[in-house]
């Protein structure tokens, strides 16, 4: 038998979108150590349901780091303490007996509350809508190997398409700012021959970035250190040297 | 009645040419007069609803995910194949189709099979256009590995994410149409019926999952994309939502299941630790090529592996199979690893062997292996916090994929007109076991190169009659979904879904498993209904029908598993043979291996449903092979 702790949770509990919400205390005991952090949860839940109480509602699937599903935040950081690792990756061995864990869904205007930690993240779709794609349609594409690109480039795109989509950088930054999200997909297809077509993508998807209600980017970098994919902050700079490039063409054009 | 496969006529590598020609096609102008609905967002479903809309159909996109790109092909780690040849190592079209259907084990339909090989190359050049950042080699070409003991290196990868990466693209793909007004896509939205009119599938009832209101859509057809009904067992690789409603409730109202007894077991899954485990990960297959699998020879050997001699370890794998060692197919390594935990040499309490990289690590140095496998180690170490580098890695089999699904034909319909069925849903491509990197070919196939040509045939030969969602039958399926709903919430008992779930699948894991015998089967067959009656009548499900309700999402879900574990089970019964994934004791040659009895069951089996509490009725589709004769597998 592993080691077990026990911990006073203080969850964020909300009924809906248009119901206030407060946190609400559960003691956590005799939690195994080996648990992942959504395994707890899923015993508090247990526990929750056979007490005649509406269990805690929260975001997950995949359960290895991947899909970009669950997220809540621990104490204040987005994903929990652990650098580069998704909630679901976080074991509760992290932790220590006795601790109190706050536990707060994502925070951005752009991501409003569904139920208690779940939260709308649609708003990424549709930046992802108004322009993250090359415009290829099934039947096009030429042979592959007509199209090289160099290691680096690929590379470089491959470090931006790590991005699993989860809005931590977004709950991580003081502005709510989608910046990272956004300039990983710009970085992404901007590095590669085959994304270089369109010539308002970046523009289509910043317009939209700015009508969903995130905020600016302040060089904080929170995003960056909260990232458990670890995408660069340098995509933000990317993103705004391109949109600016795009900006200039179109005015030429116009 | 009897099932028409639809094969075309002609020489193999003819007949899907042919058959492109032979199809009728929609007029351009007509298209957007067609509505489809589409189920499921994965690699398929995504595939299928973006190269649709291009085409001009009106598509609806259905997913119960909170985005489309969250479905659970983003979790494939290893590769795709296709049949390119760029390392000039001897590949082409008839040797991917030929190790396919061996690889299968001969209990998969050869004309599908040769179709996805020669579709297989599109798949990579249509991925490398939108962007898919593929591995390249260092002149910047597309960089190919060899992967789950292939004699060839034919498989494309994304680091370690080769499914996100191609989700992505298929995710991209489709948010174009979603942006041009082609695809309506509904997220959060849960099918949970099917609704046939006059025979022919025209619609579906869902569940909006953050209101609770149960909606009907209607159209001209119906593609299922829902992946796989691994989560039967509760433990296994796939995501925590994965389930088999979609296919369950179709198969309730017509389609035939076929081969559900075909489950792929994964050798090295990180063990399970505790009666609260939620899920089990996989660790990529590639690491056989360089770790060595063992166990103490003595039973009870409680000693650290680090102190356990070179000579009181079973190399068991590179022992019973000298040839092939660590890197025998995915079967035959589980049931292995099976074996000597039943002898009672499983290490940490019995249910881990190991998978040792210090030979490795000696051979190649430290760093070579962090090159080639450190995102692994780092997971496995985050996952145990044990340090993989110093002590050797617990592994033990998962169930991981599904190779049975609904029956379909050659156009992937199944036997309901109207309904189709593509990617890991369908049952058609794989036979008995699946080969490492073909899941991901095999959705992408259906979805951008197979359904937009036959659905369009379906389409221009049907005759469609105008229907909309004020028909009974709609109001029928949404009564009984409400019905449905107000039943689980009402019988609050005393036992969790989860507490339930997990008896289920320990039932199955137990029974329908590495092995399952006669025996095992019929006792799974007696206790099956009898948990299935403890839920209806001791499940507790919090909460309201008109809300966002996680318990009530996973209710409706087990419910289903509680139906389905029971056909799986017969089916296995029935299968009396081996064959690929499905190992039954009785029938083994003389050194333990699967043997097949192709004289008496060389054939699908597809399930035809009855109702609950009676025996499906078999159907059966005979398989004959033109190109690759059955032979015996041997690794030894």
């Amino acid at each position: 038998m592993s080691k077990t702790i026990n911990l006073t949770l203080k969850v964020w509990r909300q009924a809906g979108a248009d119901t206030p919400g407060k946190l609400e205390t559960y003691n956590a005991t005799n939690i195994d150590v080996e648990m992942s952090f959504l395994e707890m949860l899923d015993v508090i839940n247990e526990e929750i349901a056979l007490d005649d109480g509406d269990p805690i509602a929260f975001d997950n699937d995949c359960r290895e780091g991947i899909c970009g599903t669950c997220g809540v935040v621990v104490n204040g950081s987005p994903h929990g303490p652990q650098k580069s690792t998704t909630l679901c990756q976080l074991h509760m061995r992290k932790f220590n007996d006795g601790d109190t864990l706050i536990i707060e869904p994502w925070r951005a205007k752009a991501f409003p509350v569904i139920k208690d930690l779940v939260v709308d993240r649609s708003a990424l779709d549709r930046i992802s809508q108004a322009g993250g794609y090359t415009g290829v349609k099934t039947g096009q594409a030429p042979e592959a190997h007509t199209i090289a690109v160099p290691k680096a480039d690929s590379d470089k795109a491959m470090d931006a398409a790590a991005c699993i989509g989860c809005g931590a950088c977004v709950a991580a930054c003081p502005n709510a700012s989608a910046m990272l999200y956004v300039g990983a997909k710009v970085s992404h297809l901007g590095l590669l021959p085959q994304g270089k077509l369109d010539c308002d993508r970046v523009i289509n998807m910043v317009n939209q970035m700015d009508a969903e209600g995130f905020g600016n980017c302040t060089n904080t970098y929170e995003c960056e250190a909260t990232c458990p994919k670890d995408i660069n902050v340098s995509n933000i700079a990317r993103m705004n040297r391109t949109h600016l490039v795009e900006k200039i063409i179109q005015r030429k054009n116009s | 009645m009897s099932l028409d496969s639809k094969i075309p006529s002609g020489p193999m590598a003819q007949k899907w040419t042919k058959h492109r020609f032979d199809m009728k096609l929609v007029n351009p102008a007509n298209k957007r007069k067609y509505k489809i609905i589409v189920v499921g967002s994965g690699l398929a479903g995504a595939s299928a609803s973006a190269s649709l809309s291009e085409l001009g159909y009106n598509v609806n996109c259905f997913c119960f995910q909170d985005s489309p790109r969250r479905a659970h092909s983003i979790a494939a780690q290893g590769g795709i194949n296709a049949a390119k040849n760029y390392p000039n190592d001897g590949d082409s079209v008839h040797r991917l189709f030929y190790d396919t259907v061996k690889g299968g084990d001969y209990r998969s339909r050869e004309a599908n099979v040769h179709r996805l090989a020669e579709v297989s190359n599109s798949i990579i050049d249509q991925c490398v256009a939108q962007g898919v950042p593929f591995a390249r080699d260092y002149s910047g070409y597309l960089d190919n590995r060899s992967f789950g003991g292939a004699q060839v290196s034919r498989t494309f990868f994304a680091r370690g994410q080769t499914g996100q990466q191609l989700l992505i693209g298929a995710y991209n793909s489709l948010n174009k149409e979603i942006a041009k007004g082609g695809v309506k896509m509904f997220p959060r939205t849960e099918m949970l019926e099917l609704v046939v009119i006059d025979g022919q599938a025209r619609g579906i009832v869902v569940r909006n999952l953050i209101t609770g209101k149960v909606e009907s859509h209607s159209a001209d057809a119906v593609i299922l994309a829902t992946g796989g009904y691994g989560n039967a067992f509760f433990l296994s690789t796939n995501a925590m939502n994965c389930n088999v409603t979609a296919a369950w409730r179709a198969h309730k109202k017509g389609a035939f299941f076929a081969n559900p007894c075909y489950t792929q077991i994964h050798p090295t899954c990180i063990p399970v630790h505790g009666e609260y485990q939620s899920k089990l990960t996989l660790m990529s297959e590639s690491l056989r090529n360089d770790g060595r699998v063992w166990v103490p020879k003595k039973v009870g050997d409680t000693r650290p592996p680090s102190q356990i001699p070179e000579n009181e370890r079973d190399y068991y794998l590179e022992r019973r199979y000298p040839s092939f060692g660590n890197l025998v197919p995915r079967d035959v390594a589980s049931r292995n690893a099976k074996y000597v935990c039943d002898e009672k040499r499983g290490v940490n309490g019995g249910l881990a062997v190991y998978l040792d990289f210090e030979d490795a690590i000696k051979r190649l140095g430290e760093d070579s292996i962090r090159a080639k496998y450190g995102n692994l180690f780092d997971m496995y170490q985050r996952i145990t916090d044990t340090n993989p580098y110093q002590n050797p890695m617990q592994i033990f089999p998962a169930i991981h994929y599904t190779m049975g699904g609904l029956w379909v034909d050659y156009n992937l319909m199944s036997n309901l007109p109207g309904l189709h069925v593509i990617g890991e849903a369908n049952f058609s491509d794989h036979g008995a076991n699946r080969l490492g990197a073909s899941a991901l070919m095999q959705g992408l196939a259906d979805g951008y190169f197979v359904i937009p040509y036959t659905i369009g045939n379906y389409l221009a030969s049907a005759k469609l009659d105008k229907v909309d969602t004020q028909h009974s039958e709609f109001k029928k399926a949404e009564a009984e979904v409400k019905q449905r709903t107000e039943k689980l919430l009402s019988i609050n008992g005393k036992r969790t879904v989860d507490d339930i779930h997990k008896e289920l699948g320990k039932v199955l894991w137990n029974h329908c498993g590495m092995s399952r015998t006669e025996k095992g089967l019929t006792e799974a067959l007696k206790k099956i209904p009898e948990i299935r009656e403890e839920f209806w009548n001791n499940v507790k499900v919090p909460g309201s029908g008109a809300s966002f309700n996680q318990s009530l999402e996973r209710a409706g879900r087990v419910a289903d598993f509680l139906e389905f574990g029971e056909t799986m089970c017969l089916d296995a019964l029935t299968r009396s043979e081996s064959c690929g994934g499905h190992f039954r004791e009785e029938s083994q040659t003389d050194e333990g291996e699967a043997k097949r009895d192709d004289e008496n069951f060389s054939h699908v089996a597809a399930w035809e449903f009855n109702g609950v509490d009676n025996k499906p009725t078999l159907h059966k589709e005979k398989l004959t092979f033109e190109e690759c004769l059955p032979s015996q597998r041997s690794y030894k």
